[in-house]
């Protein structure tokens, strides 16, 4: 069983957002990162790039698949989460406490479009 | 029924039909739509026996001529050593499918390796793929990793020195895909740097595509082009003979990040167009960009060493439409060619290939200027193909030499011909065509 | 045997040598002339070996390997058949391998003549007007052949057809050949027997669809009984049908693509005309169009003249070029020699004795696997794992399990359809004996999933390696000796 943090939104393609301030702090979910197996490379966006909600932002892949990851959130990219490079299993030893990447929201209103926790536990439960 | 490739007799036919639970095998197609059913005769011969076939294709055989060869283009009559199609022909080689299964396909993924590695010796670029299908589609595919690292740029500027048949492939393939292709022009049988400066002033040049040797056989000078390329922060790729990076500066030495060219030089015979061998390497930074398949080095539960296929994430089979190329089967028993020849000749071995090639040439090419009838056309620097100016017919000259058993130069038009020496011509056989070309 | 796992560099010796040329007898110094600057600095690191090194080292590496030789291939979707010797000893008669791609065409009839007659008899096989024999292998078979349909439209003057329809079910190769000929991939999706949804099919085709990608045969080895409906519908909506020929064995002797409607196709000679899949390649993949795409196929093709002489010839509507010459001719040898050898009388057996061997497999072994869609497939079937789901033992485990017995293992975890996908293609060219054997190992196997269900879940455990780390392969690559010495 998969766990689900309450605090956190979810997108239905498996990101969550958690809010901090006006900047969306972004991973993929602990049910997303037991789907992909062994995670053994992520493609991050750059610094500065502007993205509205639902583009793709990157890629998670492991040894036998590959996931493309799309932003909940427009907004433009603040930070990206660098130590990934060397060590992308983190993804899959702590998928809420690993984020990919920080977002400045040009729309905050857009978190409250998401799903909640129960919500999104109601599309892992399929 | 029971053929020599189709070993079914009447009793097994009945034995599997009453397992299956029908009463012919008719049944087993009863869902087709009977007036897709094809009903008539395959409009082609009767079966042969081997002695028949034989005789087929010692027929058609008699049809061809196997000329002594002085045409290149991008194909050479290079040596090929008798222990290659003897290991070739192991069946557990050429009778294996890709290498899915690692535990039983070691043989195959140690031979990419060791491919990999000597593609990447040669080139001096730190990564390569298991192969591609040919030069030209290599650099196809090396335009389309310079737009995918580039995300937003569409450009791609190719030189118009590369060899013929590259460039057509090449432009085929980025019309279909939309990517805008420029070609630098060429100025004296070399690109033309200056014009390449002003493309790269555009702005939307993803990447830059140079040979060595060009399609002239000319040896051109590079320095500082990677510079200006990356300053752009465009790509620098190069287009290469392999076997004469024995000798040659290589694209890493020219600074170039995507390496790629066509393995027939490495002893492949020339077979009227293949199967011969694409490469493609690249910088390691570059690797997630990178089509085809790769092999990498892992170790097994005990802690063997061994091979499989990795980085699938990028391909076909995964990715679908988002694939990095749609490439699957590649080159690669040619692969196991190639690996086979580069360690019988070793560093050695290819410079002297090269050495040998390249006096032959020259030799050719001081011979035809002696004659007065030939006049150098770009005084630059060659190694075993180079063009002349003449003013001998040059359509009435191919023909006689045709008649003589000897394949000439290649008519470049405007009264220009293109010869290539590799190591297996004598000095003999080049007298020889010299004398034929006068008396023509 | 003893276990060898050297490479090649770590035999070399400075000084060896494998090669012997003739003497140098030109008396200059070439590449003296030639600047320093355009020289290489550093020399590459290459092996130094002796001709029985590298003999011995690659004889050693072969028998690590499993090909169809070894044993039974069932591997799906690739129709891995038997490679009859005599395409071989053809294919290397050295009147055809010294020929130059740029030899004058009256200097290579007799290669000529063979490229002709195969296109040909391919497209009498295909029910096709005629064949390029110049793309290397399916994917390049399929690329181009959307290109064909591409430049159909935009010969039409019709730019926004852009878009190309693809089943949920189709081999990964169909989109991303798409994407490849800048074609926009939409998915249709399969019905839960795995045939097209003609109902969602229908409201796909607008006046932006360039055409429709099949196989037919599906992937699940299911005719899709349809197809005429879907050969009008996409016709009369203005988009043409490509026929994926990766399933075309067991249509010979049956059906012809042409005939369903297809108009275009890519046929892969290593899998339906017996060359080899030489661990990958070379391939070869020709493309056949109806009589009214004829003119827009690749430079260069080869033709024949009034006078019975063949020529070479670019065409001024072809599509451009997509190979370097004429493709993989090698290849093609062995094809040519295929289809006489087995000539008109045998080549239709092929369909029917393929697909009989699959309905045997199916029939003996559903009993303990579980077959999701019933009643009579083609070449080939899927089974959705083994029946009994309480085991925990998978499809993974089984197919290496089977490496234990010395069989091949069956295409795994393809369809997309089924969680546990095996996909088991036996071929025409194999006997009873060798399915009954097949059949009987598949029946142990699950037994032993039964009984000792973590002997099969660590299977295998009798090949020379065990299960590699692919984890640490992908994420730390080590892809050249000079990496791997660190």
């Amino acid at each position: 069983m998969s766990k689900i943090e309450k605090e956190c939104r979810y997108a239905e393609s498996h990101e969550w957002v958690r809010v901090d301030g006006d900047i969306a702090v972004i991973g993929i979910s602990d049910y997303a990162q037991h789907a992909l197996g062994n995670i053994v490379y992520v493609d991050l966006p750059e610094v500065g790039d502007e993205l509205e909600a639902g583009d793709e932002f990157g890629a998670v892949e492991s040894v036998k698949a590959a996931s493309d990851l799309y932003t909940p959130v427009s907004g433009s990219v603040v930070e990206i989460n660098e130590a990934l490079e060397d060590t992308p299993e983190a993804i899959n030893e702590d998928a809420f406490g690993t984020w990919l990447i920080k977002v400045a929201m040009s729309d905050p209103s857009q978190v409250d479009d998401l799903l909640d926790a129960d919500a999104y536990a109601k599309i892992c439960e399929g | 029924m029971s053929n020599r490739f189709i070993p079914h007799t009447e009793e097994d036919i009945s034995a599997m039909l009453e397992k299956i639970g029908v009463k012919s095998v008719d049944e087993l197609f009863a869902d087709i739509p009977s007036e897709v059913i094809f009903k008539e005769e395959y409009d082609i011969p009767s079966a042969m026996s081997e002695i028949e076939l034989r005789n087929h294709f010692k027929e058609l055989a008699s049809k061809n001529d196997t000329l002594v060869v002085f045409g290149g283009n991008g194909v050479y009559d290079h040596y090929a050593p008798s222990v290659i199609p003897h290991l070739l022909e192991r069946s557990e080689f050429y009778t294996a499918y890709t290498p899915y299964q690692p535990e039983i396909s070691q043989g195959t993924l140690q031979y990419i390796f060791e491919y990999q590695s000597m593609i990447c010796e040669l080139t001096g670029m730190e990564t390569t793929n298991a192969s591609m299908y040919d030069g030209a589609t290599a650099a196809a595919e090396t335009i389309f990793m310079m737009v995918a690292s580039a995300k937003k740029k569409n450009r791609v500027l190719l030189s118009a020195t590369l060899p013929e048949h590259v460039l057509k492939v090449a432009k085929t393939y980025a019309r279909f895909h939309g990517v805008d292709v420029t070609e630098i022009p060429e100025k004296d049988g070399v690109t033309d740097l200056e014009a390449m400066k002003g493309a790269l002033g555009s702005g939307d040049v993803a990447g830059v595509i140079l040979p060595a040797p060009n399609r002239y056989g000319v040896i051109e000078d590079f320095t500082g082009v990677a510079d200006d390329i990356h300053s752009v922060k465009a790509l620098m790729g190069m287009y290469v003979d392999p076997s004469t990076l024995a000798v040659l500066r290589s694209p890493a030495e020219w600074g170039a990040d995507i390496a790629c060219g066509d393995g027939q030089t490495l002893g492949m015979p020339m077979q009227f167009g293949g199967p011969y061998l694409g490469f493609l390497s690249c910088r390691q930074s570059l690797i997630r960009k990178m089509p085809g398949r790769v092999v990498g080095a892992t170790t097994d539960a005990s802690g063997k060493r061994c091979y499989v296929l990795t980085l699938q994430a990028r391909e076909q089979h995964i990715r679908r439409e988002k694939a990095t190329s749609n490439i699957c089967s590649n080159q690669s028993l040619m692969a196991l060619y190639a690996t086979i020849y580069i360690s019988l000749m070793g560093e050695k071995g290819l410079r002297e290939v090269n050495v040998l090639s390249a006096d032959g040439a020259h030799y050719l090419y001081n011979r035809l200027i002696e004659t007065g009838r030939f006049r150098p056309v770009f005084n630059r620097p060659f190694l075993k193909e180079f063009v002349v100016e003449t003013d001998l017919d040059i359509k009435k000259v191919n023909a006689y030499l045709l008649e003589k058993g000897v394949m000439g130069g290649v008519d470049l038009g405007n009264s220009r011909v293109m010869f290539a020496v590799t190591e297996k011509r004598t000095k003999e056989e080049i007298d020889n065509l010299v004398t034929l070309m006068l008396e023509a | 045997m003893k276990y060898y796992d050297k490479l090649i560099f770590e035999l070399s010796r400075p000084g060896r040598k494998g090669y012997e040329l003739p003497a140098d007898n030109y008396g200059c110094d070439a590449l003296k002339e030639i600047p320093a600057d355009l020289l290489r600095k550093d020399a590459p690191e290459l092996p130094e070996v002796s001709e029985l090194d590298v003999v011995r080292h690659y004889t050693n590496l072969s028998s690590k390997n499993f090909g169809v030789d070894t044993g039974f291939y069932p591997l799906g979707s690739c129709t891995m058949k038997y490679n009859p010797k005599i395409n071989e000893e053809v294919a290397a008669m050295p009147e055809f391998a010294g020929l130059h791609p740029l030899q004058p065409a009256e200097s290579a009839q007799g290669a000529l003549e063979l490229y002709y007659n195969l296109q040909k008899a391919l497209a009498n096989i295909a029910g096709l007007a005629e064949f390029t024999l110049n793309p290397y292998a399916g994917a390049h078979g399929e690329l181009t052949g959307l290109m064909v349909m591409r430049q159909y439209h935009i010969s039409r003057g019709d730019e926004k057809r852009r878009k190309v329809i693809v089943p949920d079910s189709a081999h990964g190769t169909n989109p991303a050949s798409a994407m490849v000929a800048g074609l926009e991939v939409i998915e249709v999706k399969s019905k839960p027997n795995g045939s097209i949804d003609v109902e969602d099919l229908k409201p796909l085709l607008d006046d932006t669809v360039a055409g429709i990608m099949m196989t037919n045969p599906n992937t699940l080895g299911m005719f899709e009984t349809e197809i005429m409906e879907i050969a009008k519908l996409v016709h009369e909506a203005g988009g043409l049908l490509y026929y994926d020929g990766a399933n075309l064995n067991p249509m010979l002797g049956k059906v012809r693509p042409g005939d369903m409607g297809f108009d275009i196709m890519h046929i892969n000679l290593h899998k339906t005309f017996s060359t080899p899949h030489g661990g990958g390649g070379p391939g070869s993949g020709p493309v056949g169009v109806a009589a009214h795409l004829v003119d827009l196929l690749p430079n260069p093709r080869v033709k024949k003249g009034e006078d019975g002489k063949f020529y070479v010839e670019n065409g001024d509507k072809s599509l451009g070029s997509i190979s370097s010459f004429l493709g993989n001719f090698g290849v093609m040898m062995k094809a040519y020699a295929y289809i006489l050898s087995l000539g008109k009388e045998n080549l239709k057996n092929v369909g029917p004795m393929a697909t009989l061997n699959a309905n045997y497999i199916k029939e003996s072994l559903k009993d303990d696997y579980l077959l999701p869609i019933e009643g009579a497939c083609k070449h080939e079937f899927v089974f959705d794992g083994l029946k009994d789901k309480s085991t925990g033992v998978t499809t993974l485990n089984v197919a290496k399990r089977l490496l234990d017995y010395g069989f091949h293992a069956p295409t795994i975890y393809f369809p997309l359809l089924f969680h546990e996908s095996m996909m088991i293609e036996p071929t025409e060219t194999e006997s009873k004996e060798t399915l009954d054997e097949f059949i009987e190992v598949m029946h142990k196997v699950a037994k032993e999933a039964r009984e000792n269900p973590d002997m099969v879940k660590n299977a295998p455990h009798t090949t020379l390696i065990s299960h590699p780390d692919e984890t640490t392969a992908a994420k730390k690559p080590i892809l050249t000796y000079r990496q791997m010495k660190g």
